[in-house]
C-alpha cells in the first residue's frame, strides 16, 4: 500500500454553456484514479463554478501511481436525462512520484473533449504521499527520472551510463474492437487516449525497473514512440539510455533543491519517513543543498554500486528467436560511411566474404543472404542490393590509431597516445562487448566521451503485420527489432567500433506493411563513463589524458588503414597532424561542442519519391524492400552532391526517413552540414558528358559546369567557409606560387583542386595529368557527375534549384547551428503541417520527385517569411516527418525552433569582445552565453596553447601515408555503367596531404567563441508584467535540450501527452487545415498547462513524435491523432542570482504572474 | 495537385499587424494577398506569392480563432489557448474596437438594433467600408452597449476595464452608448457637418454633468440616463424669457460687457433676445424625450445657424456666451443660479465645439 493520492477541484471558468435555456451550466467534476471515482456537489448555473472540494483520497499501489493517470471529467448535470459530458483532463501523476521533480500539482487546465477541442478550464489541485516500500521484489520503479533531452540533462552529471534500456508493450487497439460498432465516436476515442496513456504509464514503469537493476537513476534520450498497426494491435515502445545521474552541487544547483523543498534538507538521509508535503523522497540525500556530492545510486532496492562493467542485459525480453516467416524481406542497411558512389561497389570478391562474415552474420535478412530466398530480383538490381549490402557493412576491424603511430610519424604525443589509447580502448570494448547493445540514445556527449566516430550505421527491415494475439507476449515485436539491433550492431563492429550513439528506432506503417529502421553512429567511447568511480568526468582537467585534441579527436578515424574493406580516402587530420581522418563525415549526433569548424553549418535535405505498384502481402512486402536499397542509394547521392556543392565535408544529426503508401515511398534524408577544419577541403563537382563528340552538349555541359561552379562559389561566400586561407597558403609552400593565385583559387572552386593536383603531382599517385575539363571518370580530382540521359540532367537541376536561405536566416537540423554562438533569447517554436494532393494519376518518379522537392522547399520558404520579423535568426532542430496518408496524398509536419542571435558578433571574431548589445531584435535581449554548453565550455578553450606545439615535420610523413584508390574508381565506374546510372566518382588525385599545421590559427578563432561573455544585457523580460490580471504563466517550448539565455535549475518530469480529435462538422470548423490548425493550438495549450501546473516555465526537448491525420471531407469529417513529448523544466535567466521565479510558482494557485523570467 | 492542408502553429502565436489590419478591414484573402503584393513585401523577403497566399490564409484562421476571445476581451488575459505577449493582446483588443470614424458618424444616436444592422450594407455603400468591417464595428457597439447597460458605475471606467481599452477608445464608446441610449438625433442634414469627434466631445460633456451620474455614482445606468430631476428645473430657467424685466435687464448687462470688444457687436444686441429664447427654450423643453433627441439640432438651428448667418467668428461666440452665462448671476430676481451654470456649462462648451468657422 504505498501511495495516497490527494486531488482537490477548486474551480472552473469559461465552461461552455450546457443549457440553451438559461444560457448557463450546472456542472459537477468526476475525479476517478483506477476504479474509484469521487465527485463534487453539482455548482448550478454558473459558467465560472467554485467548487472548492474537499480533497478526494485514493489509497493506491505505487505500480498503479506509475501506470495510471487521474482523470477528471467535467459533466453538466440534468435532473431528466443523462449528464452531459463537457470534457476530461488527463493529469500524469508519474512527475509527482520523484522527489526532485515536482511536489505539486496545481493549476489551470484546459478541459478537452474529443470532439469539441477545448471547453474551459478547470483549476486542480494533485499531490501524493508515497510510502517507502522495501518490498525487492515490487513492481514499480518510483524515483526513476525519466528525460527526454538527448544530452545529460543541464544541471546534473553522469557519474555513469550504464547503456541501452528498451521495452515494448502491446494491446488491441480500441477502435478496432467489436465495442466499437455500437459506442460513439466519443466514447471510442477516449478509451483509445485512456488505453494509450495506461500503457506509456506501463512502459515507462517497466524501464523504470530494468534501470534499477542496471543500477541507473534515471533514463535519458527517452524516446517514446506507437505503432498504430490497425487490425493488428497497438504497440508502444520506448529505447533510452540509463544513466546514474548527480546532480550538480556546484553553482546553480544547490538553490534549486533548497528552495524546492526546504524542509526535507535537513532530514536529507531519512530515506523511510514521508516528508512533510506528502512526498517521499526516494533519493532523499540528493536533496541536500550543497554538500559533498552525494552519489546518487542509494536505492533501498537496488545494491548501490553496480560492478564497473554492469553487463547490463538491455531490457529485452527473453523473446525467441526471430520470426523468419514474417521476415520475408531484405533488411537493407544504409552505409557506414558514404563515400560518393565509387565506394558503393568496390566489389572485390575477397571483400564480400569479408564483410558477410563480419557484418552479415546477425542480419537475417540483409539483401544478400535473403535475395535468393525472398525474391529474385532482376540481376542489376541484385548487384545493386548487393553493393548496397556492402556499402553498409564496410567493416573495419582495427584501430587505425595503431597503424598511424606505427607509421612513426614522429610526434611525442602521437607515440605516447597510440599504447594509451589501445589499453583505454580495450578496456571499453571489453566493457561495452558484455552488453547485449552497446547503444546510447545521447545525441550530445559531455566534454571527452565521444572519443572516435566512425559513421552512420543503419539497418531496415520489412515486416508484414499480423494481429497479436496475446497482448502479454509480445514476442514477435520484440524479437524483430532484437533482429536490426543486432545488425546495427554488427556494423559498428565492422567499423572497428564498440558502441553506437545517436541511436533511434522508427517505424512507417501502411496497411500490413510495416518497415522498421534504426540508425545510430558507430563510436568509440571513453571507458570512464561506463566504469564506477569516475564521478567527475565532466571536469576539464581530465581532458588531459586525451590523446588527441577534443576539436578533432572524434574525427578520426577509429577503423585500421589497412585493413579497410572499401576505399576510404584518408588524410591526416587538418588540425593535429598526427591521426587519420576520412574525406566525408556522417553522423547522427549533434556536432560536438568541442569540434572545430569552419564557417556556418546548413541544412541539407535529399528528397526522393518512388512508385510502386499496388499490391498485398507478401508481393507487396518484396517490392518494398526490392525499392529500399535504391531509394538509400539515391538519398546518399544526393546528399553527397549537395555536401559537395555547399562546400562541405560532413553531415550531423543525418535523419533518413523512408515512409511507405499505398503505391509510393517516400524518402527524406535531413542532415546538418558543417565544414570540419580537421577533415580534408571537399573536392568540386565536375560534370562529364557521356558523348564527348557532340558539340551543343558539350556546350551544355559546360554551362552547367558553369553554373555549379558558380553555386559553390557562392555557397562557400554564404556559409563563410574560406578556411583555408591557411592552407590556401600551401602552394605556395611548395610550389612558389605567389599570394594573388591563391586568392584567387579560393574564390574558384573548380580551378581549385585542379591547380592542387598539378601542384600536388608528385604527392599523388595519380597517372593522370589533369587540366581538361572533360575528365572522365576514373580519375581522381573531383566529384564527376556524368550526364548520359535525363535522369542525370532533371537530378543535376534539383541539384541547382534548392533555394538558398533568405539572407538573414541560417537553418540546421541540430541542436544549434555550428558557427553561431551568441544567441540572445527570442524563441519560437512551431509546427507546421502540409498535406499535398497529387491529382495527376500518371506520374512519374521525376515529377514525383519535384512535387515532393517543391514541398519541403516551398514550407522551408513560407518558414522564412513568416518568421522574418525575427531576423537575424536561425532555425535549429528541424525535424522533417513525412507521411503517406491516403494514395495520392503527401504529409509533410515539422516542428522547429527559431531563435535569435546577435549578428554583430558573429561575424566579428576576435577573442575579446562583445560590446554591449548593439540592440536590434525582440525586446527580450538576452545574450547566450556559453555556460549553456554547460560544462563544455570551459574545457574548449584547452586545445589551443597545444596547437602551436605542432612539429612541422609532420607532414613529411603523412605525404608517405598516402594511398592511392585510383584502380577502385575504374572498377567502379565499369559497375556503373553495367547499372546505366550515373557515375559518381571521385578523384583521388587531389588528397591534400601535404597541408601544414598553420591551421591553428584558425582553429583558435573557431574556438574562441568559447570565451564567456560577458552579459550585456539591456532590457528585463519583465516589463511584460504589467498586463492587466493576466494570470497565464508563459511557458516557451523548444526542441532543443535548453533556452538561449537561460539556465535550467530543475527537471520537472516528462510530459508524454497523447489526444485525439474528431470532428463531425469538417466545413464549420474551417476545413481540415482550420481543424488541425485549432487542434495544434489545443494540444501546445495543454502541454503549457501542465507545465505551468508542475511549477515550470519551459519545456525542452519537445517533439512531436506523431501527427496522423484522416479525413473525409465528403462526410464532413475528419480525425487526428497526436503525440508529443517534451521535459518540463523551471529556468531561469542566466544572470539571475536567485531562482526567485519558482518559489513563487511551486504550491500557489496557478496565478504566478506572467513575469516569470522566460 | 492542390494543397489540401496547410497549417502553421506558433507555440507564441504569430501575428502581423499589417495583415491583422486588413483582416479587419474585411479584405477578404485574395484582396489581402493584392494589397500586400503591392506593398513590396515579397521584395523584402525573398518570397513568392504562394508564400504570401499560405501566410495570409493561416494568419486569417488564427484571427477567427482569436474573434471569439476579442469578444470579451478579458477572457484574452487568461485563455490558455493561444500565447500571445501582453503587449500583442492590448494591440489586438485595441485595434479590433478601434472603428472607422466616417463609419460611426452614420450609426451614431440610431438604434443598435436588427433593423440598423440590416442597413449596414447601405451604410457600407456610403462610407467606402466593407460590409464585413461594418458588421464587426455595429457588433462591437452593440456588445459594449449590452455589458454596460446593466453595471454599475463610472461608464467610461467600465468600459475600460471590460473591454481592456486605452482611455480614449473607452471614452470615444462611452459616447457610442450615451447616443444609442438617448437616440440624439444626428442624421439630419443640417448635422452633417459635425464630425463624430465633435460628438463624442459633447457627449462626455453631457455624461459628467447632466446624468444622473454627476451627483451620484452608485446608481444603475447613472452615466446613460440623463437626470430627471435636473431637466424638471431646467423648467425654470424659463423666468429668464418670460420675465420682460430680466429679460431687458440681461440683454443691457451682456451688451454692456460686450460693448466695444467685437465687430460683432450691433449683431449680437439685435438677436440677443432671439438667441437667449432659443437656448431657454431648449433647457425647458429638455423633459420630453422627444425634444432630447433633437437637443443637437435645436443647438444648431436656434444659436450656430443664426450666429453663422452673421459671420461671427468663434471667438465671439466664445466672448457672447461666457458674457451671456455670467450676467445672469448678476441678476438678482433670478434665483437658480445652479441650475442655470450646469445647463450652460454643458451648452456652452458643445457649442464652441460644433461652431466651426
Amino acid at each position: 500500500m504505498p501511495g495516497k493520492l490527494k486531488a482537490k477541484i477548486v474551480a472552473g471558468r469559461h465552461l461552455p454553456v450546457m443549457d440553451r435555456a438559461s444560457d448557463l451550466t450546472d456542472a459537477f467534476v468526476e475525479v476517478k484514479f483506477g476504479n474509484t471515482t469521487f465527485k463534487t456537489d453539482v455548482c448550478h448555473k454558473s459558467l465560472n463554478p467554485q467548487w472548492n472540494s474537499e480533497w478526494f483520497k485514493f489509497e493506491v499501489d505505487d505500480e498503479d501511481l506509475q501506470d495510471e493517470p487521474l482523470q477528471v471529467t467535467v459533466l453538466d448535470h440534468d435532473t431528466y436525462s443523462a449528464n452531459d459530458a463537457i470534457g476530461k483532463v488527463y493529469i500524469d501523476i508519474d512527475p509527482l512520484l520523484c522527489s526532485e521533480a515536482a511536489s505539486v500539482i496545481s493549476g489551470w487546465f484546459p478541459i478537452y473533449d474529443t470532439i469539441h477541442g477545448i471547453r474551459g478550464e478547470i483549476n486542480v489541485l494533485v499531490k501524493v504521499e508515497l510510502f517507502n516500500d522495501l518490498n525487492r521484489f515490487r513492481q514499480s520503479s518510483c524515483g526513476v527520472k525519466f528525460f527526454c533531452t538527448t544530452s545529460i540533462p543541464r544541471c546534473y552529471r553522469a557519474a555513469m551510463v550504464h547503456g541501452f534500456v528498451e521495452e515494448l508493450v502491446v494491446n488491441e487497439d480500441p477502435e478496432y474492437q467489436w465495442i466499437d460498432r455500437i459506442r460513439t465516436p466519443r466514447a471510442s476515442n477516449e478509451a483509445r487516449q485512456r488505453l494509450i496513456s495506461l500503457m506509456s504509464g506501463e512502459l515507462q514503469r517497466k524501464i523504470g525497473l530494468k534501470v534499477l537493476e542496471m543500477g541507473g537513476n534515471a533514463v535519458v534520450g527517452y524516446l517514446q514512440c506507437f505503432d498504430l498497426e490497425g487490425e493488428s494491435g497497438l504497440v508502444v515502445r520506448a529505447i533510452g539510455t540509463a544513466c546514474t545521474l548527480d546532480k550538480l552541487s556546484s553553482g546553480s544547483a544547490p538553490n534549486t533543491n533548497t528552495h524546492m523543498h526546504p524542509n526535507t534538507a535537513p532530514t536529507s538521509n531519512a530515506c523511510n519517513s514521508p516528508s512533510k508535503d506528502g512526498k517521499e523522497p526516494v533519493f532523499g540525500e540528493d536533496l541536500t543543498s550543497s554538500g559533498p556530492p552525494t552519489p546518487f545510486r542509494a536505492l533501498p532496492t537496488t545494491s548501490s554500486s553496480p560492478p564497473p562493467f554492469s553487463p547490463s542485459k538491455p531490457c529485452s525480453r527473453q523473446s525467441s528467436s526471430s520470426d523468419t516467416d514474417l521476415s520475408l524481406t531484405p533488411k537493407t542497411v544504409e552505409p557506414v560511411r558514404r563515400r560518393p558512389g565509387i565506394f558503393l561497389c568496390p566489389s572485390s570478391p575477397t571483400l564480400y566474404t569479408d564483410t558477410l562474415s563480419l557484418a552479415g552474420s546477425g542480419s537475417v535478412g540483409c539483401g544478400h543472404t535473403s535475395a535468393p530466398r525472398a525474391t529474385t530480383p532482376p540481376p542489376p538490381a541484385t548487384a545493386h542490393s548487393d553493393s548496397v549490402l556492402l556499402r553498409k557493412s564496410v567493416s573495419f576491424t582495427e584501430d587505425l590509431l595503431l597503424a598511424a603511430s606505427g607509421m612513426g610519424s614522429g610526434g611525442s604525443v602521437g607515440k605516447e597516445a597510440g599504447p594509451l589509447k589501445t589499453l583505454l580502448r580495450q578496456q571499453t570494448q571489453t566493457a561495452l562487448e558484455q552488453r547485449e547493445f552497446p547503444f546510447f540514445t545521447l545525441a550530445s556527449f559531455p566534454p571527452g566521451f565521444l572519443v572516435h566516430v566512425g559513421g552512420v550505421v543503419s539497418a531496415r527491415s520489412v515486416k508484414l503485420l499480423d494481429r497479436i494475439h496475446n497482448p502479454d507476449e509480445p514476442e514477435t515485436r520484440d524479437a524483430w527489432w532484437e533482429e536490426i539491433r543486432q545488425e546495427i550492431k554488427s556494423h559498428a563492429k565492422a567499423l572497428g567500433c564498440h558502441a553506437v550513439v545517436g541511436y533511434s528506432e522508427s517505424t512507417s506503417i501502411c496497411e500490413e506493411v510495416c518497415i522498421l529502421s534504426a540508425a545510430g553512429t558507430a563510436a568509440i567511447l571513453n571507458p570512464r563513463y561506463m566504469r564506477e568511480g569516475c564521478l567527475d568526468i565532466g571536469i576539464a582537467d581530465h581532458r588531459f589524458e586525451e590523446p588527441s585534441p577534443p576539436s578533432c579527436g572524434f574525427c578520426h578515424v577509429p577503423y585500421d588503414e589497412l585493413n579497410m574493406p572499401f576505399p576510404a580516402q584518408l588524410t591526416y587530420c587538418y588540425i593535429c597532424r598526427r591521426q587519420k581522418v576520412p574525406d566525408v563525415l556522417f553522423t547522427t549526433i549533434n556536432l560536438p561542442p568541442e569540434a572545430a569548424v569552419t564557417g556556418k553549418g546548413c541544412l541539407i535535405q535529399a528528397r526522393l519519391c518512388r512508385l510502386k505498384k499496388k499490391a498485398q502481402g507478401e508481393v507487396n512486402a518484396t517490392a518494398i524492400s526490392n525499392l529500399l536499397p535504391f531509394m538509400e542509394y539515391e538519398l546518399h547521392t544526393q546528399l553527397m552532391n549537395k555536401l559537395k556543392l555547399r562546400s562541405m565535408n560532413s553531415l550531423f544529426g543525418l535523419h533518413i526517413q523512408i515512409s511507405v503508401g499505398e503505391n509510393m515511398l517516400l524518402g527524406l534524408a535531413s542532415a546538418t552540414g558543417v565544414y570540419l577544419t580537421a577533415l580534408p577541403a571537399p573536392g568540386g563537382i565536375q560534370i562529364a558528358g557521356k558523348t564527348p563528340g557532340d558539340l551543343s552538349n558539350e556546350h551544355h555541359i559546360l554551362t552547367i559546369q558553369k553554373r555549379i561552379n558558380d553555386t559553390i562559389a557562392k555557397n562557400k561566400e554564404l556559409y563563410q567557409i574560406n578556411p583555408p586561407k591557411l592552407f590556401a597558403l600551401d602552394p605556395e609552400v611548395f610550389c612558389g606560387i605567389n599570394m594573388e593565385l591563391t586568392e584567387e583559387v579560393v574564390g574558384s572552386p573548380i580551378p581549385e583542386p585542379r591547380q592542387r593536383s598539378r601542384l600536388f603531382r608528385s604527392h599523388s599517385e595519380s597517372s593522370d595529368e589533369v587540366s581538361e575539363l572533360d575528365l572522365s571518370h576514373g580519375k581522381k580530382d573531383a566529384f564527376v557527375l556524368e550526364i548520359d540521359d535525363t535522369d542525370a540532367v532533371e537530378d543535376i537541376h534539383s541539384l541547382l534549384t534548392d533555394a538558398p536561405t533568405p539572407t538573414g536566416f541560417y537553418s540546421c537540423n541540430t541542436e544549434i547551428m555550428p558557427g553561431i554562438h551568441n544567441w540572445t533569447s527570442g524563441v519560437q517554436m512551431f509546427t507546421s503541417v502540409r498535406v499535398f494532393r497529387l491529382s495527376n494519376a500518371n506520374l512519374t518518379n521525376q515529377g514525383l520527385n519535384k512535387i515532393f522537392t517543391d514541398l519541403c522547399e516551398n514550407l522551408l520558404k513560407s518558414f522564412y517569411f513568416k518568421l522574418r520579423s525575427m531576423i537575424p535568426c536561425c532555425l535549429c532542430q528541424l525535424n522533417f516527418t513525412v507521411a503517406v496518408p491516403e494514395e495520392e496524398l503527401i504529409q509533410v509536419a515539422v516542428t522547429a525552433v527559431a531563435m535569435t542571435f546577435d549578428k554583430d558578433q558573429t561575424q566579428e571574431k576576435t577573442a575579446d569582445k562583445p560590446p554591449t548589445k548593439g540592440g536590434s531584435e525582440t525586446e527580450e535581449q538576452l545574450q547566450f552565453s556559453m555556460e549553456l554548453c554547460a560544462d563544455s565550455s570551459s574545457a574548449n578553450c584547452q586545445p589551443t596553447p597545444k596547437i602551436p606545439g605542432f612539429p612541422e615535420s609532420t607532414n613529411v610523413s603523412s605525404r608517405a601515408a598516402f594511398v592511392d584508390y585510383g584502380s577502385f574508381a575504374d572498377r567502379c565506374s565499369t559497375w556503373l555503367e553495367l547499372l546505366r546510372l550515373k557515375a559518381h566518382t571521385i578523384r583521388r588525385g587531389s588528397v591534400k596531404t601535404s597541408r601544414r599545421t598553420q591551421s591553428l590559427a584558425h582553429s583558435v578563432s573557431s574556438l574562441e567563441r568559447c570565451s564567456p561573455l560577458p552579459d550585456g544585457r539591456s532590457r528585463s523580460l519583465r516589463s511584460d508584467r504589467s498586463f492587466r490580471g493576466s494570470s497565464v504563466t508563459v511557458v516557451k517550448m523548444t526542441p532543443l535540450s535548453f533556452l538561449p539565455g537561460t539556465r535550467i535549475i530543475k527537471y520537472l518530469g516528462i510530459i508524454n501527452m497523447f489526444f485525439i480529435r474528431e470532428t463531425t462538422s469538417l466545413r464549420e470548423e474551417g476545413g481540415v487545415s482550420g481543424f488541425l490548425h485549432t487542434f495544434i493550438a489545443e494540444v501546445f495549450s495543454m502541454v503549457r498547462a501542465h507545465v505551468a501546473a508542475l511549477g515550470g516555465n519551459a519545456v525542452v526537448s519537445y517533439s512531436m513524435k506523431e501527427c496522423m491525420l484522416m479525413e473525409n471531407p465528403n462526410k464532413n469529417q475528419a480525425q487526428c491523432l497526436i503525440n508529443v513529448s517534451g521535459d518540463a523544466v523551471i529556468c531561469v535567466r542566466e544572470t539571475d542570482p536567485e531562482p526567485t521565479p519558482s518559489t513563487t510558482n511551486i504550491g500557489q494557485t496557478c496565478a504566478s504572474a506572467t513575469d516569470e523570467p522566460t | 495537385m492542390t494543397m489540401e492542408l496547410d497549417v502553421f502553429v506558433g507555440n507564441t502565436t504569430i501575428m502581423d499587424e499589417e495583415v491583422y489590419q486588413l483582416w479587419l478591414d474585411g479584405y477578404t484573402v485574395n484582396d489581402a494577398v493584392k494589397v500586400r503584393m503591392d506593398g513590396g513585401v515579397l521584395e523584402e523577403c525573398e518570397a513568392s506569392a504562394d508564400v504570401l497566399l499560405s501566410d495570409t490564409m493561416d494568419q486569417y484562421k488564427t484571427f477567427q480563432m482569436c474573434e471569439r476571445l476579442l469578444h470579451s476581451p478579458s477572457k484574452l488575459g487568461n485563455q490558455l489557448l493561444f500565447q500571445i505577449p501582453p503587449h500583442r493582446q492590448a494591440m489586438l483588443i485595441e485595434r479590433y474596437y478601434t472603428f472607422d470614424d466616417a463609419f460611426v458618424r452614420e450609426v451614431l444616436g440610431k438604434k443598435l438594433s436588427k433593423g440598423t444592422k440590416k442597413d449596414l450594407d447601405d451604410i457600407g455603400a456610403k462610407t467606402g467600408v466593407t460590409l464585413k468591417s461594418c458588421r464587426r464595428q455595429f457588433d462591437n457597439f452593440k456588445r459594449v452597449f449590452k455589458v454596460v447597460e446593466e453595471l454599475k458605475g463610472p461608464l467610461v471606467e467600465n468600459i475600460r476595464l471590460h473591454f481592456l481599452l486605452s482611455d480614449k477608445l473607452a471614452r470615444d464608446y462611452a459616447a457610442i452608448v450615451f447616443f444609442a441610449n438617448n437616440r440624439f438625433e444626428t442624421g439630419k442634414r443640417k448635422l452633417q457637418y459635425l464630425t463624430f469627434q465633435d460628438f463624442a466631445f459633447c457627449a462626455g460633456q453631457l455624461i459628467s454633468n447632466w446624468t444622473v451620474g454627476a451627483v451620484d455614482n452608485m446608481v444603475e445606468d447613472m452615466d446613460v440616463d440623463l437626470d430627471k430631476e435636473f431637466l424638471q428645473e431646467l423648467k425654470e430657467l424659463k423666468v429668464l424669457i418670460t420675465d420682460k424685466d430680466l429679460l431687458d435687464q440681461h440683454k443691457s448687462l451682456v451688451c454692456t460687457a460686450l460693448r466695444g470688444k467685437t465687430k460683432a457687436f450691433n449683431e449680437m444686441e439685435a438677436n440677443f433676445k432671439n438667441l437667449s429664447r432659443g437656448l431657454v427654450n431648449i433647457a425647458a423643453k429638455l423633459t420630453n424625450t422627444k425634444d432630447v433627441r433633437d437637443f443637437f439640432i435645436d443647438l444648431v438651428e436656434k444659436f450656430i445657424e443664426p450666429c453663422r448667418s452673421d459671420r461671427w467668428t468663434a471667438a465671439d461666440i466664445r466672448l457672447y456666451l461666457t458674457h451671456y452665462n455670467n450676467s445672469a448671476h448678476i441678476l438678482d430676481t433670478f434665483k437658480h443660479q445652479v441650475v442655470w451654470d450646469r445647463y450652460m456649462g454643458v451648452v456652452k462648451s458643445c457649442i464652441f465645439k460644433m461652431y466651426h468657422d
